[in-house]
C-alpha cells in the first residue's frame, strides 16, 4: 500500500556519498538538513574561517568560533545531534589540486553552496569530467534558486554565459562619475590602490585625471610621501591633488562638460574645520596593538553610527585621519594592501574618499554601512532563504540518487508570488550544443594578431573569461604556454618570453585562421579557439582589444518587434523551457531580456549573483535572472 | 534616525539581513514576542530562523518528554542522552536556541495552552501552533481574536513530504514596495473556522489538492479521537470513506482529493526534514513580514509538496 514517500527516499540515500562545497549560509543549512534526512557520509570543503557577520544565519557557528575553519566547526556542530554519521571536513580551497577528477569520482552527487562564480565554474568542470551530477544553488535576500546539472541530460552550469562582473568605462570612473558606485570604484580601485597598494600596478588614476599623459610624471610624485614629510602635510597634499587639482584639470576640458554638470573642486582650505579634529581623536586606539584590522578613524574622530551619512567636513576628517593611521599604525602594510571589506580602516577611507568625490560631482552621499556594501559587493543574506534553498537542494539530491530523471527541477524561490507561487519549479534545460565547456564547439576570438601579446590571451581570455586556473595553450603540436610545478627552468623562461611576444611573432605564428587549443589539466577541460584577425577595436566599448564569441545561447531567440519597453525578446515556449505544471494549467510564457539590461539592474550585485531585485516597469515582474537570462513574467 | 539605535553589536551581527530589510524592520523585530507550541521539525526550523533574525523573545511550549520520535527532525536536541532525562522537548530546545543568539530571550511555557484564557495570548505578538488538532487550532485562534491587541496567528502542519501554513492577521495594514513604489495596503483575514467553513464547491477549480486532503485527515483525526499524525496506511479505507462524505456534503468532486495523496499523507508520523526546512523557512519569512509590516504577507494558506516542488499560496475566504 501507500508507503510513506519518505521511506523510498531513505532507501535511496543509504550508502551514498555526497560532497558539499561551501559551509557558509547555504552550507550550514544544507549540512543540517542532509544529516537529519539520513545521509551518512558527507564530505565538505570550505576554505573560509568564521566571521561575526556570518553568525546571523550560519547557525552552526558561535561567537567563540570566530576565526576557526567553517568546515570543521560545522562538522562538530552537526555531530552533536547526529553523532553516528561520518562528516569529513576539508579546510581548503576547492580549486586546490588535491580535489582532482579522481577525488570527485568517489561521490554520487555534488552539492554546491558557494558564493562565487569562479569556484562554481571550477566545480562544474570537475563534475563534468568526473561524470558526477551537480546540484547548484544561490541566494540573495529573499530570492534563491536551485538547479540540477547532469552531464548530457541537462544543461551544465556554464551552458549559458554568465553576466560578467559589472565594469564601467574608464572615463566614467576617472572623469565623469554620475552615480555613487562610480565614486566607490574610483576610491577603491584607483585611489586606495595608488596610495596603499602595489606601486607597480597599472593604475588609471595618474594618467587620466590630469591633462592626459603629460601629467603622469607629475601625478606620480604627488602620491609618494616625500622623505621627512609631515604626515598631516602629506594627507592634505593628496587631498588637494585628487579633490582639487585633478577636478580643476578636468574642468579645463570644456568639451567634457558641454552636456554634464560641472564638478566643483574641493580643497582642504574649503573645509577648514576638517583639519582641526585630532584633539578629539588621538585617543589612543588601545585595541590596535593586537589587531591591525580594528584600527579605526571613526573611533579617533568620534563618529559612531555606521548608518549615518557624514557631512563633507566629517568625510574630510575621516579621509585625513584614515590616511594618517595607515601611515602611522600600519606602515609595514603600505605598498601591499588591497581593499578588503573586513578591513575597517580601508572601508572608512574608501567611504570618505567616495563621499568627497560625490560632493564634487553633486552625487548624493552615502553612509559607511551602504558604502561598505557597495565596495565589498556584500551579498544580502537572510537565514530563511538559505534554509528553504537547502531543503530544495536535498529534495533534488535525493531525486538524483534515485535517478528520477524526469522529475528533476530547477526551482526559483521568489519574493513576490508569481501565479500564486512562491516556490516555482521549472523543467531543466537541455545541454547547449554550443557550450564550450560541455560540448566540443570551438570559440571565436577576434583580435589584432600584430599588436596583442600572448599574455593578453592568457590573462584576459583563458583565465578571466574561460575561468581556467592551470592553463596550457597549444598551437597544433607546439606548446606556447603552460604552468605547473614540474617545469624546468628553461621551459619557464621560454614560456615567460612567449607571454610578451606579439601573437604573429610567436615561434609558431598565431594569425587569422589559426586554431588554438587551450586546456586546463586539473579541470580536464579542453577547448579550441578560432583566431580571427581584426585591426581596430573601440577603446571604450571593447577595452580588452579583443572579442570572444561563439559561446551563444542554446535557443535562437526570435526578435519580437512588438516587445514591451526595454527591448525584450520573446522566446518560443518549447519543449526545452516551460514551467512544470499540471495538464490543466494555462501556460505562461517566459520572456527573456537582453543581458545588458539584466546587468544594469544589478549595479550593486556581485558577480556571484545571477538574480536581480527590481523591475523596470509595472507590467513585468522579474522571476529570475537565470544565468545570463532574465526571466520576466507578465503580471 | 527615529527610535533607539541598534547597538554596535547588533549592527555587526545583523549586517547582512539589515541590508535586506532595513534598520527599522530590525528594530521592530527586536521588540516582538513570539509563542511557538508543538515543537515538531517544522516548528524547530521556524524557531531557528526567528532567533537568528533577532526577535525580542520566543516562548516554547511542548511538554513531551525527549524520546526517539521527538528527535527525528530536531537538530536542537543534542544526543548526549543522560542530561536529557526528565526534561521536556521545550526545555531542551530552549537551551540550544539561547545559544544561537544570546540577544534573544528564550523561555518555556508549560501546560496545554489551548485551555488557557485569552489573556495568556495577549502577551505575544505572534502565536504559532504546529501539528495541532482541528479543535485546538480553532480554540487558540478564537482566543487570539478576542483580544483587543492584534495577535498574528499561524498554524503549520507537515505530513509526509507535504506542508501547510495557515495565516490569520485579522485586519492588517502594511506597506508594499515593488518597482521602487511604496503603496499602503489593507487586508482582511478570515479566522481558521471561517476559512475552513467556506463550501468547497465555491472554491476555484484549480485550488491546491493539498488543501482538501489536509482537511480530510484533520477531520479524520478529530472524529476518531486520534492524536496528530497517529494514522497509518491501515486507515486508508476509513479516510477514503470520510473523503466521500465530505465531498458529498460540499458538492465537490472526489477527484479533488486523490487517493494517492491521502495515502501518502496518512502513511506515518515521520517528518521529511527537507520539507520542514522549506516550510519553516517560508513561515519564518511570513512572521518577519508581519512584524516588520513590510512586504506582501501570505493570504491565507501556503502549500508545499516535495513531489511536484510547487510552493503555492491560496486565498480561502468567503469574500475571496
Ligand atoms: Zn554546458
Amino acid at each position: 500500500m501507500a508507503a510513506a514517500a519518505t521511506d523510498h527516499q531513505l532507501s535511496a540515500i543509504k550508502g551514498k556519498k555526497v560532497l558539499m562545497v561551501g559551509a557558509g549560509g547555504i552550507g550550514c543549512e544544507l549540512l543540517k538538513t542532509l544529516a537529519l534526512s539520513g545521509f551518512q557520509d558527507i564530505h565538505i570543503i570550505d576554505m573560509d574561517t568564521i566571521e561575526v557577520s556570518n553568525l546571523n544565519r550560519q547557525f552552526l557557528f558561535r561567537q567563540i568560533h570566530v576565526g576557526q575553519s567553517k568546515a570543521k566547526v560545522a562538522r562538530d556542530a552537526v555531530l552533536r545531534f547526529r553523532p553516528k554519521i561520518s562528516i569529513t571536513p576539508y579546510h581548503a580551497n576547492v580549486k586546490d589540486p588535491e580535489f582532482n577528477v579522481d577525488f570527485f569520482k568517489q561521490f554520487h552527487v555534488v552539492l554546491n553552496g558557494l558564493d562565487n562564480l569562479d569556484a562554481r565554474r571550477h566545480v562544474n568542470r570537475l563534475c563534468l569530467a568526473a561524470d558526477v551530477p551537480l546540484v547548484e544553488s544561490g541566494t540573495t535576500g529573499f530570492l534563491g534558486q536551485v538547479t540540477v546539472h547532469v552531464k548530457a541530460k541537462t544543461e551544465c552550469y556554464e551552458c549559458q554565459p554568465k553576466p560578467a562582473p559589472k565594469t564601467y568605462p574608464v572615463c566614467t570612473i576617472t572623469s565623469t562619475p554620475s552615480k555613487f558606485v562610480h565614486c566607490i570604484v574610483w576610491a577603491k580601485d584607483l585611489l586606495f590602490s595608488k596610495l596603499f597598494g602595489d606601486k607597480n600596478q597599472e593604475n588609471d588614476l595618474n594618467v587620466r585625471s590630469g591633462d592626459a599623459n603629460s601629467s603622469s610624471e607629475r601625478s606620480e610624485d604627488v602620491f609618494v610621501r616625500k622623505p621627512d614629510e609631515d604626515i598631516d602635510q602629506y594627507g592634505r597634499r593628496v587631498y588637494d591633488h585628487v579633490f582639487g587639482y585633478n577636478i580643476e584639470m578636468a574642468l579645463s576640458n570644456e568639451e567634457t562638460w558641454r552636456n554634464r554638470n560641472r564638478p566643483r573642486p574641493i580643497y582642504i582650505r574649503d573645509v577648514p574645520s576638517a583639519a582641526l579634529t585630532r584633539q578629539n581623536g588621538n585617543v589612543e586606539n588601545t585595541k590596535t596593538a593586537d589587531d591591525p584590522l580594528s584600527v579605526s578613524a571613526m573611533v579617533s574622530v568620534g563618529l559612531k553610527n555606521p548608518q549615518e551619512v557624514w557631512s563633507l567636513v566629517e568625510n574630510s576628517r575621516i579621509f585625513l585621519e584614515a590616511l594618517k593611521l595607515f601611515f602611522s599604525k600600519r606602515e609595514q602594510e603600505v605598498g601591499n594592501l588591497s581593499f578588503d571589506k573586513d578591513d575597517q580602516l580601508a572601508v572608512e577611507f574608501v567611504t570618505a574618499a567616495a563621499n568627497i568625490r560625490a560632493s564634487s560631482f553633486g552625487i548624493p552621499l552615502h553612509s559607511l554601512f551602504e558604502a561598505k556594501g557597495i565596495a565589498g559587493n556584500i551579498v544580502h543574506a537572510v537565514a530563511t532563504t538559505n534554509a528553504i534553498i537547502a531543503g530544495l537542494i536535498v529534495i533534488e539530491a535525493i531525486k538524483v540518487l534515485r535517478n528520477d530523471t524526469s522529475n528533476y527541477r530547477m526551482t526559483y524561490c521568489l519574493e513576490h508570488p508569481s501565479r500564486k507561487m512562491l516556490l516555482m519549479p521549472v523543467e531543466p534545460f537541455e545541454p547547449n550544443k554550443n557550450c564550450y565547456v560541455c560540448s566540443e564547439t570551438p570559440l571565436l576570438l577576434e583580435i589584432n594578431t600584430h599588436r596583442s601579446k600572448l599574455r593578453d590571451i592568457v590573462e584576459k581570455i583563458v583565465k578571466a573569461r574561460l575561468g581556467m586556473s592551470l592553463p596550457l595553450v597549444m598551437h597544433g603540436a607546439a606548446l606556447l604556454y603552460e604552468v605547473g610545478d614540474d617545469l624546468d627552468e628553461a621551459m619557464v623562461a621560454n614560456y615567460s618570453a612567449n607571454l610578451d611576444k606579439v601573437l604573429s611573432e610567436l615561434p609558431s605564428s598565431v594569425t587569422g585562421g589559426t586554431v588554438l587549443t587551450v586546456e586546463d589539466l586539473q579541470q580536464e577541460l579542453s577547448c579550441n579557439i578560432n583566431i580571427k584577425h581584426r585591426e581596430e577595436f573601440d577603446e571604450e566599448k571593447e577595452p580588452d582589444g579583443m572579442i570572444l564569441s561563439g559561446w551563444t545561447q542554446a535557443l535562437t531567440t526570435e526578435n519580437n518587434k512588438n516587445s514591451p519597453a526595454g527591448g525584450t525578446e520573446t522566446l518560443p515556449v518549447g519543449k526545452k523551457r516551460k514551467i512544470s505544471e499540471s495538464s490543466n494549467a494555462s501556460s505562461t510564457s517566459f520572456e527573456e531580456k537582453k543581458e545588458e539590461v539584466a546587468i544594469e539592474y544589478s549595479d550593486i550585485v556581485a558577480s556571484n549573483q545571477y538574480i536581480v531585485r527590481k523591475g523596470d516597469n509595472a507590467a513585468w515582474t522579474i522571476v529570475s535572472c537565470h544565468l545570463s537570462r532574465t526571466f520576466l513574467m507578465k503580471i | 534616525m527615529k527610535g533607539e539605535e541598534l547597538t554596535e553589536q547588533e549592527t555587526a551581527l545583523y549586517d547582512r539581513q539589515i541590508r535586506v530589510w532595513g534598520v527599522d524592520a530590525q528594530r521592530r523585530l527586536s521588540k516582538s514576542h513570539i509563542l511557538v507550541s508543538g515543537l515538531r521539525g517544522t516548528a524547530i526550523e521556524f524557531c531557528k530562523n526567528i532567533v537568528l533574525a533577532g526577535v525580542g523573545s520566543v516562548a516554547l511550549n511542548d511538554d513531551r518528554p525527549v524520546t526517539e520520535e521527538a528527535l527525528s527532525a530536531n537538530f536542537l536536541i543534542p544526543s548526549d542522552g543522560e542530561t536529557l532525562v526528565g526534561k521536556t522537548v521545550a526545555e531542551v530546545c530552549s537551551e540550544s536556541l539561547k545559544d544561537f543568539n544570546p540577544m534573544v530571550r528564550v523561555s518555556v511555557e508549560k501546560g496545554d495552552i489551548s485551555s488557557y484564557g485569552a489573556d495568556f495570548f495577549g502577551k505575544f505578538d505572534v502565536v504559532v501552533v504546529c501539528c495541532y488538532s482541528l479543535a485546538a487550532k480553532r480554540m487558540v485562534n478564537e482566543k487570539c481574536r478576542k483580544l483587543s491587541k492584534h495577535v498574528a496567528f499561524y498554524t503549520v502542519d507537515c505530513r509526509d513530504s507535504c506542508g501547510e501554513i495557515f495565516v490569520d492577521l485579522q485586519d492588517y495594514a502594511y506597506t508594499k514596495k515593488k518597482f521602487d513604489e511604496t503603496t499602503e495596503c489593507q487586508l482582511h483575514y478570515p479566522s481558521f473556522e471561517e476559512a475552513i467553513s467556506v463550501p468547497w464547491s465555491s472554491l476555484p477549480k484549480r485550488l491546491s489538492k493539498l488543501y482538501f486532503a489536509m482537511r480530510v485527515i484533520e477531520r479524520f483525526e478529530d472524529v476518531e479521537n486520534r492524536r496528530y499524525g497517529e494514522t497509518s496506511s491501515v486507515d486508508l479505507a476509513s479516510v477514503l470513506k470520510l473523503r466521500t462524505e465530505l465531498c458529498q456534503a460540499n458538492s465537490a468532486n472526489e477527484s479533488q482529493v486523490p487517493d494517492s495523496l491521502l495515502g501518502r499523507l496518512i502513511a506515518g508520523p515521520s517528518e521529511f526534514p527537507p520539507v520542514c526546512a522549506v516550510i519553516g523557512g517560508i513561515l519564518g519569512q511570513e512572521v518577519i513580514k508581519a512584524i516588520s509590516g513590510k512586504g506582501d504577507p501570505v493570504k491565507n494558506f501556503f502549500f508545499f509538496d516535495a513531489a511536484d516542488g510547487k510552493g503555492v499560496i491560496e486565498d480561502i475566504s468567503s469574500n475571496a
